[in-house]
């Protein structure tokens, strides 16, 4: 490789941070790119069925009802116009009004989102801090009794659809044991059964992986290296070996999340937290099409924000990513 | 004055459901300070599971199941597991064949390094990451300052297997086994490698165990040789000896096979045969099935290693 | 400078290579088992059934399993708020569940394995292109698409089938495009082009075949998720509509009763679980022996 000069140091240097700024912008530029693509759904949507109108109004409307909602709503012009017009509204903010409240549909979004952001955070929190140690040691203690167990455990956590692992809990802590309430956002109490719930599909799948990453990741020759050069063996599990299984894990995490979203829309209905996903369940029943907008928009906004950070984040920790290209 | 190391009798298995696979099967040598003593044989004849026995560091389900390892006169296979971590990267280091996989992709190589001096001094992560930008200069790495923060992948093979050597010297260890350190390695490269590695074990007295299955290394670098197949060792003896006046019909099917100028535009010679199954082994000298000179007596006993000129051992009745 | 030494053997290499154990799993036949039992309940409900799922005997309204005080021998499970047979509408759920599960996830690995196929294949623009769709239906939470679409088109068998399999064909397309991208640089498709096939040929005869051993495990791991996915929707009131019993809508009416009738939500919740058990249990079999490579999902 020869000895490099001065120059060829510092054009090293500049080229690494360079290398970051062009993933970092194209990675950008996908996520615009999904974007773009979720918005064309969510306004298909409303346009499934060909008339509008039929999914806005009663059966019984009058033809000059149909006409006036037409008219009002620009349903004559060309399909692209309206879909620009509709991208444009959304840019700005504005999904129109929910037809259930009267208010702007992406005001109502921001009163429910902390609350499922919440939730969300705590169910990927607990199988986190669940699966992840358990995971690793069951890599440890492979084929012990604990392994088993731990993959008994998995199966079930898999298995288990989310509302009836919350009716379950719902059943034995609430009902019986009386220690946890049993629907309502009110305090730290009322957190915990959702959260479960919410965690205990997450938690199967995060175990499973953490697993066998880690088992992949201790066979490796690098191990045996740390090993052989006397490193203490919770040193080289929990600083070293981890690290290298955690680098895809950062993925699944980003994943998960929108699994999780996913089921909490089922998981706020049977515990009546007030978030986003029991709204847009009502929003639905009672046809309110311009609030079903909005919260399949910004919900598909939040998730692609957050597998964008996870992204990041990955290339953070593992290092050959961004450089894989820029070097042999 | 007792050798350094003292391998005696060890045996190594693997068990498998075909039977218990005898990689290690009664493997007995000698190394004493500041030697070098190559351990030569082909692809899974157990050479380096032998090492890896010394360091304990055999992959389940392997077990050391017989035999003594005497380090400094202490049984290495008696020691509990704290004990052997000291003597690890500390007393014994080892360098792989492999730098690329060897080396942890996500962490620096300074990182690694000053982990390895953290292991057993104390002294902070300065010092540590300091001895390791020291150690990078000893192995003639240039501008070691820069290259300690390079993750292995930055690095060409030739860098990462010095890489590799600092990471291993840094404790300043009295024996250095060394598995096929140049294998992996462009013949160029190869040549420099093999170069530091002697300018080190002279500097620093060193004792080293070469692994290989290159006759070429052997001859460059070794002052003894040991010859293993089937897990076994069949010839001890000093290079020039091995080479002059190879004894065994092994070593001399190995020394046969080498290309020489003096048989030039005649075909290559092989030895014939396949090496034996290491699960089911028959009675007597594991090279009878391949050996010219195998008499009814070499089919029944196993035949051991003998004396025949001074500080020349071979395992051969007929040839010995 | 190296020696030429004889032959190497397969089993003189390295000792780490331990044979692998050819122990039949015993989780395998039992998930092989659960399963066979709850097809062929699901398909012989006509005949098994002791009740018609549908029939309301008000007189009997919430009585709990048989084992229980009030419990009736003819009921074993109990019945519900309307006086139904829980046992019968069972039996009647699992054809609903294994059904839709089984037609959306061979609609969804059709949709998936195409556009996998095409993406890994030619590459380039289409390959980009592909990718950003599945990005955009990633991105969009599952159920909240289902639910609009379904309550769109209005809520059947059809459109819960259609919209299960346009939400989860990606995991095919994935799985299928990651393989062809590996294949295609392996020499024999170098070969067989340089042989002269053409392009679909070639795709159908050489790459499929390879890439069959994870579509079948993905396959398999997708029909334990749409089962659950449909009772979801069930449960949500967008699935099959009544009078069809389904799993997922005895646990919506159960919902309400959990405190005083928990039978109601237990035993569907109960089947559902036991029917993704088995077909989580077969799928991780099928992948281990098939294919060890194959990492988990």
């Amino acid at each position: 490789m020869g000895v490099p000069t001065e120059a060829g140091v510092l054009v090293r240097l500049l080229g690494d941070d360079l290398s970051m700024l062009a993933y970092v912008g194209r990675r950008l530029g996908q996520s615009v790119l999904v974007l773009l693509g979720v918005s064309v759904i969510v306004f298909g949507l409303l346009h499934l069925t060909g008339d509008p109108t039929r999914l806005l109004l009663p059966l019984e409307a009058r033809e000059e009802d149909v006409r006036q909602l037409r008219a009002l709503l620009g349903l004559d012009d060309p399909l692209w116009l309206q879909y620009v017009r509709f991208l444009g509204h959304a840019l700005r903010g504005d999904f129109g009004l929910s037809f259930k409240h009267q208010v702007p549909a992406l005001s109502l979004i921001f009163q429910t989102l902390p609350a499922t952001l919440e939730l969300t955070a705590a169910g990927l929190t607990v199988a986190l801090v669940v699966a992840v140690p358990a995971g690793v040691l069951a890599a440890l203690r492979r084929n012990s009794a604990l392994d088993a167990l731990c993959s008994v455990g998995v199966l079930l956590g898999q298995a288990m659809p989310v509302y009836w692992l919350g009716l379950l809990l719902i059943l034995v802590f609430a009902v019986q044991l009386r220690w946890f309430p049993a629907a309502g956002r009110d305090g730290l109490a009322s957190l915990v059964l959702p959260a479960v719930a919410l965690g205990a599909f997450s938690m199967a799948r995060i175990a499973r992986m953490t697993r066998s990453g880690m088992l992949e990741v201790l066979a490796q020759d690098y191990v045996r290296t740390a090993r052989a050069a006397g490193l203490r063996a919770f040193v080289v599990t929990y600083k070293y070996a981890l690290k290298n299984a955690a680098i895809p894990l950062v993925t699944v995490v980003g994943l998960e999340f929108g699994i999780l979203l996913g089921g909490a829309v089922i998981t706020e209905t049977i515990f009546a937290w007030p978030g986003v996903g029991r709204l847009a369940v009502d929003a639905i029943f009672s046809r309110d099409y311009p609030l079903v907008q909005a919260i399949v928009a910004i919900l598909a906004t939040v998730f692609v924000l957050i597998n964008l950070a996870m992204d990041l984040l990955y290339t953070y920790l593992d290092p050959r990513i961004v450089f894989a290209r820029s070097r042999g | 004055m007792p050798p350094l190391l003292a391998v005696e009798r060890l045996q190594t298995h693997f068990p498998t459901s075909q039977g218990v696979l005898r990689a290690v099967d009664g493997v007995s040598f000698t190394l004493e300070r500041g030697e070098v003593l190559g351990l030569v044989g082909e692809s899974g004849c157990g050479k380096s599971v032998t090492s890896l026995s010394i360091m304990r560091l055999v992959p389940p389900p392997g077990r050391i199941a017989a035999g003594r390892v005497l380090f400094e006169g202490e049984n290495l296979l008696a020691k509990d597991d704290e004990a052997m971590r000291r003597v690890r990267g500390a007393r014994i280091a080892m360098v792989f064949q492999e730098p690329m996989t060897s080396l942890n992709p996500v962490f620096s190589i300074g990182d690694q390094i000053a982990a390895a001096v953290l292991a057993h001094a104390g002294g902070g992560r300065r010092a540590a990451w300091e001895h390791g930008v020291a150690m990078l200069d000893r192995v003639q790495v240039p501008s070691p300052r820069q290259r300690a923060r390079d993750f292995p992948h930055q690095l060409s093979g030739g860098l990462r297997q010095r890489a590799m050597i600092a990471l291993a010297l840094a404790s300043g260890p009295a024996v250095l086994i060394a598995d096929e350190p140049t294998t992996a390695l462009d013949v160029t490269i190869q040549a420099q490698i093999l170069d530091l590695l002697r300018r080190l074990q002279a500097e620093r007295g060193m004792a080293v165990l070469l692994i290989t299955h290159d006759l070429g290394v052997v001859a460059e670098l070794c002052h003894r040789v040991a010859v293993i197949y089937a897990g076994r060792i069949v010839e001890i003896a000093p290079v020039r000896s091995l080479f002059a006046r190879p004894l065994h019909p092994y070593t001399r099917g190995l020394l046969q096979c080498l290309p020489h100028p003096s048989r030039f535009g005649r075909p290559l010679t092989t030895i014939e045969g396949v090496p034996p199954d290491l699960r089911q082994l028959d009675a007597g000298c594991r090279f009878a099935p391949r050996c010219a000179h195998a008499i009814a007596s070499c089919r029944a006993t196993e035949p051991a290693l003998e004396e025949s000129e001074p500080g020349h051992f071979v395992a051969c009745p007929v040839l010995g | 400078m190296s020696a030429v030494v004889g032959a190497e053997t397969a089993t003189a290499a390295a000792p780490a290579v331990v044979g692998v154990r050819r122990r039949t799993s015993f989780r395998a036949v039992f998930g092989l088992a659960v399963l066979l039992l709850m097809s062929g309940a699901a398909v012989a409900a006509p005949r098994i059934a002791p009740w018609d799922p549908g029939r309301q005997m008000l007189a009997k309204r919430l009585r709990p399993p048989a084992w229980q005080t009030r419990g009736l021998r003819e009921h074993p499970l109990g019945t519900d708020h309307l006086g139904r047979d829980i046992l019968s509408r069972i039996l009647y759920g699992g054809r609903i569940s294994l059904g839709v599960g089984l037609s959306a996830v061979t609609l969804s690995a059709c949709l998936g394995v195409s556009l996998g196929l095409l993406a890994g294949f030619h590459g380039g623009r289409t390959d980009a292109l592909i990718m950003r769709v599945v990005d955009v239906f990633l991105a969009i939470p599952y159920i909240l698409l289902a639910m609009g679409v379904v309550f769109a088109l209005g809520p059947s068998l059809l459109n819960v089938i259609l919209v299960m399999a346009v939400t989860r064909w990606v995991q095919f397309a994935r799985i299928v495009r990651a393989d062809v991208l590996s294949l295609r640089e392996r020499e024999f498709v170098a070969g067989a082009r340089a042989r002269g096939n053409r392009s679909l040929r070639l795709l159908l005869r050489h790459v499929l075949p390879n890439a069959l051993t994870p579509i079948i495990v993905v396959a398999t791991l997708e029909l334990a998720f749409m089962i659950i996915y449909e009772s979801a929707l069930s449960f949500l009131g967008l699935g099959v509509q009544p009078p069809t019993p389904t799993w997922g809508w005895m646990l919506s009416d159960g919902r309400n009763y959990v405190a005083t009738a928990w039978w109601l939500a237990t035993f569907p919740g109960l089947a559902i679980m036991l029917t993704v058990l088995a077909v989580n249990l077969l799928g991780d079999w099928l992948r281990d022996t098939l294919d060890p490579r194959l990492r988990v999902q």
